[in-house]
């Protein structure tokens, strides 16, 4: 049987306004990805990989078409009803981490389940923290982290709520090659592990190619959407 | 609602010093509230705790004339313990100097005062001083003339041997006595003065002390005769709720003018907050990114702010309590009664309630923001929100609320609608002008800026509309400041300068009265001598209002068919007959008859006791003149000008009616300068000694005396407004230290030297310590010149040298905290900020 498709893109399109300026971003995007996948957005800078990763994880609005997440039309939702989409079934990895600096690294894995009123949140947090080999560093301040570990915390808690996609913008951009390799790594080890769909948006093409599914967009449209052949 | 208050804790960490100095802004403005209302229970305590102290006995009756049979009849079956006195104004003669000076006599009884102490020193001449015919004079005057005890003072016909001096006298403050200062004389002494002359203005008075009377009911009870007499009464509770009512006048206005450092500390408030969220963007846009709705992170920064609010206020408690010790220090010249200190919690209470309200309205508006922050600044941090731009009706409702609680503070405090809704208004419109002009002075620089200025000087300027920036803040916080102290300056200059420009050459500066038939051709004599002329001479006839249109003053009282002041039912009026106008007099109504030739007689009434007593022109009125009953008709209305230093009248006669009737003369000269003064009023006084004088230089170190210690008590209370300023000057300084340490780090790094860097701060602070004294001084001299031209009705020609001086100290202030608080910008690795 079929895997089912937990994201369904149609026909998106993305218009910003500039005074009398309209700048059209994304122009009529339509794709789908079945549970469990593993894909790759890449594409020069402003071709709108952001955008559409943005529309997608129900961070903007799109100006017309229409994003399925998990079965709900999330472009009708306001913002509050699509922050619980996301605490729900989304995770996110950016390349600046964007770890609050005021939380531990444990308080920063620990906030999307105590958003959700989640009693054992420290247990799990811990948990997970130790998965991603930070067990000794849960009381550190993002400041008092590496970029490799601070990745890593940004890991944990996009993994925390056991979310049915993971968007990852530039995972390794911010790292060095050494410390970028490990945490691609782990970010496939632990979408194995939890059976999340994974979209990747970057530039490096060594990086799409460990994904299934390579999408790549210029000047806002899907230039071409190719299978990758993943050996070993 | 844990996790809220979790992560509100949790996200303050790093930052708690930065809340912390935002919410200081505010302290001040509560230390100030809680100083003045704790004070003021403290004072209403003290009030009741000395209540008999205060009037000295337990009633008083009194009159501007000696009283009557019936009234001398009603005295004696009061009973209890009594003490006459007799009060009136009159020059005193210092032989040893020799000087003399208007003085308020008080010719006493043994026995007053029956409660409290009238402290003299030395301490027991305060019953000494009637055994050798001695007196005792108001410490103030004693200094004034190095008088010691034992030295005379010459009062009317009779000299005494000053026993002590004055230092405290039950129930009164010893400046109440400013204009005259107080002399106590023996009561046996005073027919021997001469001084009780038809004409005087004396009042005669008696003081009860009971055994087990209440002073209340028994007031009650003899009311129909007292008023019949013409008689007053006070009692202790009278002078208990008079004593409250001026006081509490008094802390209202304190209180407002703290209120006013309050809102400061509001507005820097809501502008460090403002920064704080900016600086918080990403954070808030994670929180959103991961699930939080916008409820839950708005309400988190709420929730720290809310803290802080009141950790601020608790603060300023604190502070307020230890400045209530200060108070009786600063108000010293206006208490009557010794302050105790109590904590009063109802006044802590008060400031951490209005302390916390206040910094979470003012919050509200930039922690609203919260809520439309866009998850998408977690991908893009220079993400602008298409939402930024829109109207928040949630705002605005904010703006209501602040406006509501500006509104309803002002009415609570002056307990009045009309000066609570005006003081509101002047406030608002303090703000908005302010705004406006920084708005408008941002815009003008933008528009019109000077590309050619030296590159320093262009950095320095363009700083002030950098994104981010705190212009307008800053403009309102020390403009306002600026503002207060200039309007305080201006207009207590403007009163000196109305008094000091009657020292004209030829314009009258001294007035003699009281002067008897048989002494005026002498004293017109005497004055001549002494170079001066005589530019007025005026009878003066004293008399009573006794009936309008037939109806007596006592049933139109009791009818309430005309409003009748008091001050005219029970004073004796001095009224003049002559056959023209003064200078400065305008018919407004009537015709103005100057000469009686038989029928009705003309008489003309100054316009505003016209329409306060309801009269119209044809009205008969009656007087009594003396016991002598005269009628006649409003002839005339008139228009006084009463800033005239010149004997000005309500009633005014035409020639041919009362000649004949008692009076004395008022005669009005010119000085040259205060020596030939001094020298002509002791000239004057020892050969009538009857004879008072009351001469400019008096007026000038009178007004200027009140005007200084009223002027210290708001210049004191306006430094709440002034160290506040300075304080968000601090926050606001503090909160853009990092886009300064960025922007000189870079500087440096393409070459700056530490010289450049320093000169754009000193330029950019010194913009805008002049900008905002400059509009602050504006707005002052135009509420200078409302004030004069609304309130005290005189010509206004502004002074700006304290203007000016305001605006110099401003500046450099402004510069000095802005470098204090920007030290080590220059000094930090230009590496580590890079990479921050």
């Amino acid at each position: 049987m079929a895997e089912p498709e937990i994201l369904l893109v149609d026909n998106l399109t993305k218009t910003y306004r500039n005074g009398q300026h309209r700048l059209t971003v994304l122009d009529h995007v339509s794709f789908s990805l079945v549970t469990g996948s593993t894909s790759a957005i890449v594409g020069p800078s402003g071709s709108g990989k952001t955008t559409l990763l943005s529309l997608c994880a129900g961070l903007d609005n799109p100006s017309s078409g229409s994003v399925i997440l998990n079965g709900i039309e999330i472009g009708n939702l306001n913002e509050d009803e699509r922050a619980s989409i996301r605490n729900q079934f989304v995770g996110f990895v950016f390349q600046a981490f964007q770890l609050i600096p005021t939380l531990t690294a444990l308080e920063n894995v620990m906030v999307p389940l105590e958003l959700n009123g989640k009693k054992d949140a420290a247990n799990l947090a811990t948990d997970l923290l130790g998965q991603v080999g930070l067990g000794d560093r849960l009381h550190h301040y993002p400041t008092q982290l590496s970029g490799g570990e601070q990745q890593r915390v940004a890991l944990a808690r996009a993994f925390i709520n056991r979310p049915r996609i993971l968007f990852c913008d530039e995972p390794t951009g911010n790292l060095d090659s050494d410390t970028g390799e490990k945490i691609t790594e782990l970010i496939f080890e632990l979408n194995k592990a939890f059976n999340t769909t994974l979209v990747l948006v970057t530039h490096d093409l060594e990086l799409a190619n460990k994904t299934q599914r390579i999408l790549s967009l210029k000047g806002g449209r899907v230039e071409t959407d190719e299978e990758v052949n993943i050996s070993g | 609602m844990i996790w809220i208050l979790k992560m509100a804790f949790r996200e303050s960490r790093g930052s708690k010093k930065r809340l912390i100095l935002f919410l200081s802004s505010i302290v001040l403005g509560v230390a100030a509230l809680v100083a003045i209302n704790s004070f003021a229970s403290n004072l209403e305590d003290a009030i009741n705790d000395e209540a008999k102290g205060l009037l000295g006995a337990d009633l008083v009756l009194k009159a501007r004339m000696p009283f009557s049979e019936d009234a001398e009849s009603l005295i004696d079956s009061l009973g209890g313990r009594q003490s006459q006195e007799i009060m009136f104004t009159s020059m005193a003669l210092f032989p040893k100097i020799p000087d003399t000076r208007l003085i308020g006599v008080r010719a006493i009884e043994e026995g007053f005062p029956f409660y409290g102490i009238l402290e003299t020193y030395p301490a027991n001449a305060a019953t000494e001083f009637r055994k050798n015919n001695g007196a005792l004079v108001d410490e103030g005057l004693m200094t004034r003339f190095g008088l010691q005890p034992g030295d005379e003072i010459k009062i009317g016909d009779v000299t005494f041997a000053i026993a002590g001096g004055i230092l405290n006298i039950p129930g009164e403050s010893i400046r109440a006595g400013l204009i005259g200062h107080t002399v106590f004389i023996p009561y046996a002494s005073v027919t021997n003065t001469g001084l009780l002359q038809k004409g005087s203005q004396v009042e005669f008075k008696v003081h009860f002390a009971f055994d087990d009377v209440d002073a209340e009911l028994l007031v009650e009870s003899i009311k129909p005769t007292l008023v019949a007499n013409r008689v007053s009464s006070d009692t202790v509770e009278e002078r208990k709720e008079d004593l409250g009512r001026a006081f509490s006048n008094l802390t209202s206005f304190l209180n407002l003018v703290g209120f006013i450092a309050l809102l400061l500390g509001g507005i820097g408030v809501a502008s460090s907050i403002h920064v704080y969220i900016r600086q918080r963007l990403g954070t808030i846009a994670m929180l959103h990114c991961v699930g939080a709705r916008s409820l839950q992170t708005f309400s988190i920064y709420l929730v720290q702010v809310f803290l802080m609010g009141l950790f601020g206020a608790i603060l300023g408690c604190l502070i307020g309590l230890g400045i209530q010790f200060l108070l009786p220090m600063v108000l010293a010249d206006f208490l009557p009664v010794e302050i105790s200190y109590a904590v009063s919690f109802q006044a802590i209470a008060q400031g951490i309630l209005i302390g916390t309200v206040v910094a979470l309205l003012f919050a509200l508006s930039p922690l609203l923001s919260i809520r439309n922050i866009s998850p998408l600044h977690t991908l893009r941090s220079t993400y602008e929100d298409d939402n930024a731009s829109k109207q928040d009706p949630l705002k605005w409702i904010t703006y209501g609320l602040i406006a509501v609680t500006i509104l309803a503070f002002s009415i609570y405090q002056t307990k009045d609608w009309v000066n609570g809704i005006g003081f509101a208004t002047g406030l608002f419109a303090a703000f908005a002008l302010l705004r406006l002009s920084a708005w408008l002075i941002v815009t003008t620089i933008k528009k019109y800026f000077p590309k050619s200025w030296p590159y320093e000087w262009r950095q320095g300027l363009s700083n002030l509309y950098r994104p981010n920036n705190q212009t307008v803040t800053m403009v309102l916080s020390i403009g306002l400041g600026a503002f207060l102290i200039s309007t305080l300056y201006l207009t207590q200059n403007m009163l000196l300068n109305q008094v000091e420009l009657s020292r004209g050459e030829n314009q009258a500066n001294m007035i003699l009265f009281d002067i008897q038939d048989d002494q005026l051709e002498d004293i017109s004599q005497t004055v001549r001598e002494f170079g001066s002329p005589v530019i007025q001479q005026v009878p003066i006839v004293t008399m009573r209002l006794s009936k309008i249109e037939g109806e007596t003053l006592e049933s139109l009282r009791e009818s309430r068919n005309r409003r009748i002041p008091g001050w005219i039912y029970s004073r004796e009026m001095r009224s003049t007959y002559r056959d023209t106008l003064s200078p400065g007099e305008v018919i407004t109504s009537g015709t103005w008859i100057g000469n009686y030739d038989g029928g009705d007689i003309p008489i003309s009434v100054e316009q505003g006791i016209a329409e306060t007593l309801e009269l119209q022109i044809g009205d008969e009125i009656e007087f009594n003149v003396q016991g002598v009953p005269i009628s006649g008709v409003v002839q005339s209305f008139r228009e006084v000008n009463w800033q005239q230093v010149q004997p000005n009248f309500i009633f005014v006669f035409p020639k041919g009616v009362l000649e004949e009737a008692p009076k004395f003369h008022v005669l009005v000269t010119n000085t040259p300068d205060t020596e030939t003064s001094s020298a002509m009023q002791t000239a004057v006084v020892q050969s009538h000694p009857n004879v008072s004088i009351v001469d400019l230089d008096l007026i000038l170190s009178t007004v200027d005396d009140i005007l200084s210690r009223v002027s210290y008590v708001i210049r004191f209370m306006a430094l709440f407004s002034i160290i506040t300023g300075l304080i968000v000057l601090t926050g606001a300084v503090m909160t853009s230290r990092f886009q300064r340490i960025r922007e000189s780090v870079l500087l440096k790094t393409i070459g700056a030297s530490r010289r450049q860097v320093l000169k754009i701060m000193v330029i950019e602070y010194l913009f805008l310590g002049v900008i905002s004294a400059t509009v602050g001084l504006i707005l002052s001299l135009l509420a200078t010149w409302i004030l004069a031209y609304f309130v005290f009705e005189v010509a206004y020609v502004p002074n700006l040298i304290p203007g000016i001086v305001t605006l110099v100290v401003v500046a450099l202030l402004t510069v000095l905290t802005g470098l204090v608080n920007s030290r080590g910008v220059y000094d930090r690795p230009a590496l580590e900020v890079l990479r921050e």
